[in-house]
């Protein structure tokens, strides 16, 4: 399966954060994404722009569209980044989630809907299709 | 035996034994609903033949395989060839099990099923709510509306909470497995925690004492003996298990023929259930002599200490006020400090005790405190803040029968005040 890796935090003020400790954060990154990639986890990923760079289009209903400057709320928390991760199964992408070089943040993990004809269906994901498309 | 008492004898075999069916079939189907309404259609073959024919042997393998060939009637009909074929190889490859039981091995297989149901119902990634429903639903076998009855909500809300789970559990992918070691001791404890909700709903449930609560402790506790049963290496689950057992035992000492609540220094010890104190005693030894000993296994020495004196005079409070420490270390809290202050109020006199739950911070909302507070300051004599301690316990919703309890203290101390 595949599972989206949102990751949800307070955006620091990076004027606070010295050059070394930015060095070390993005060097743990780094470390982190290889290991996804050398496990075969690593689908995708980046992390965001601060949210002040954020442009928002609207879609009213009517085949009008809107284009207006940052997020829909004002929370604090906020998307900061994001990966695509293969995983055989929720445990699993847990796992790797709880890995992830983080101080205070969240991870949400949302499963991506699956496609038919993907890459190779082991006999339970058949079944499992078999039951969806059954409903 | 009348009709109506034959059908609800085999309403109860059929439940308690159908947990095992369940989970196999859902291994197989991979779905939760097929599984069950397989089971469901072996129910009303049960039905029929169990009065007429009597109950099977083992009456769990006749369960599994009626249910199995009913689930494989189903998909006969339901389904076109070429999606049928991987469903009903899995199927028929499922041991027919033992109808005797002198036929019966122990079947790793089935009761592999039946542990993967339980991790995956109790799963951290379900909110808590659900995993109590879908482990009644599932395992225990009991209905929508007996677990919507129980838990005081609509049968149409406690319907939909387990459907969002079974889909949560498709869509999200969570996985039909036994964890491996490194996970084992963190998806334990989420099993027993729920278990050890389920039994305390019964047990302290926020209303009126139902019959239907009183199955739920029951439920917990057959639930419990079988995780023991499944898991016999982990401490914990027996630990659990002789808790829930100790404490079971009280049951009928809890409250007296007007149907009021009695307190366990006041209770008639000769109505203790002597053979679940005898398991409960023989099960929490062993939890303690098997390895690092967790909170269960502590509250279940703490209960055993009860449960060993004549009466609360005899009593090693002492020992209690010791084993709470060791809870304070194992699982601290501060609901653990109230419970400690009580005894070391036991055991070294009121005055102490008072002033530990005084120290204790973050419990004004909790009943159990104020009510602690007050029986304490009553027996310093200090009857005006007594009352006043009652009042505000009385302030706080819970339990009727408790209520009953404290607006009787509360009488007897404002008439004592006023003489």
């Amino acid at each position: 399966m595949h599972y989206m890796f949102l990751l949800i935090g307070e955006e620091p003020n990076w004027e606070d954060v010295s050059p070394e400790e930015m060095q070390k954060t993005l060097d743990e990154m780094e470390k982190y994404n290889d290991e996804l990639k050398a496990a075969g986890a690593m689908i995708g990923g980046h992390g965001l722009r601060e949210r002040a760079t954020a442009s928002v289009v609207r879609f009213s209903g009517e085949g009008e569209t809107t284009v207006t400057d940052g997020p829909f709320a004002e929370t604090k928390e906020q998307l900061m980044g994001f990966w695509i991760i293969d995983a055989p199964n929720l445990d699993e992408a847990l796992a790797w989630a709880r890995k992830a070089p983080l101080q205070e943040a969240s991870i949400e993990v949302r499963p991506l809907v699956e496609e038919e004809g993907e890459e190779d269906i082991t006999g339970e994901d058949l079944l499992r299709r078999v039951q969806d498309k059954d409903r | 035996m009348a009709g109506a008492d034959r059908a609800s004898a085999v309403d109860r075999t059929f439940r308690q034994e159908s947990g095992r069916a369940v989970a196999s079939l859902i291994r197989v189907l991979g779905d939760f609903d097929r599984a069950e309404e397989a089971v469901q259609d072996a129910f009303v073959v049960a039905l029929e033949r169990w009065p007429r024919d009597g109950v099977p042997a083992n009456p769990g393998a006749w369960i599994t395989q009626v249910a199995r060939n009913r689930a494989i009637d189903r998909l006969r009909r339901d389904r076109s060839l070429r999606e049928k074929t991987a469903v009903l190889e899995g199927l028929e490859a499922m041991r027919p099990p033992a109808l005797s039981p002198a036929e019966e091995v122990a079947s790793e297989e089935i009761e592999d099923d039946r542990l993967r149901l339980i991790f995956t119902c109790c799963h951290p990634a379900l909110a808590q709510e659900a995993r109590v429903a879908l482990t009644l639903r599932t395992l225990g076998g009991l209905t929508t509306a007996e677990i919507a009855s129980a838990f005081l909500v609509a049968e149409s809300t406690m319907a939909q909470r387990l459907v969002r789970a079974k889909r949560k559990i498709q869509g999200a992918g969570i996985p039909y497995e036994v964890p491996d070691r490194a996970q084992m001791p963190e998806r334990l404890s989420g099993v027993l925690a729920t278990l050890y909700l389920v039994f305390n709903e019964g047990y302290l449930g926020s209303s009126s004492s139902t019959l239907a609560r009183v199955e739920l402790s029951g439920e917990a506790i057959r639930l419990c003996r079988l995780v023991v049963e499944l898991l016999p290496a982990e401490p914990e689950a027996k630990g659990l298990l002789a808790l829930m057992l100790l404490t079971d035992s009280r049951r009928a000492a809890r409250v007296d023929e007007a149907g009021r609540a009695v307190p366990l220094e006041a209770q008639d010890r000769s109505l203790w259930d002597r053979a679940r104190i005898a398991e409960g005693l023989e099960l929490s030894a062993r939890a303690a002599a098997a390895g690092p000993v967790g909170p269960y296994t502590v509250q279940a020495r703490i209960a055993a200490t009860h449960a060993e004196a004549a009466g609360a005079e005899q009593t090693d409070w002492a020992r209690i006020v010791r084993l709470y420490e060791w809870l304070d270390r194992v699982a601290p809290g501060p609901v653990v400090e109230l419970n400690s202050a009580a005894a070391v109020a036991m055991s070294e006199g009121p005055e102490r005790g008072l002033e530990l739950i005084e120290e204790i911070e973050e419990l004004d909302g909790y009943r159990p405190l104020h009510a602690a507070r007050a029986d304490l300051l009553r027996r310093l004599g200090r009857d005006p803040e007594a009352a006043a301690a009652y009042a505000r316990a009385l302030e706080i919703p819970g339990n009727e029968v408790e209520t009953a309890y404290l607006e009787r203290q509360l009488a007897e101390v404002r008439a004592a005040g006023s003489r």
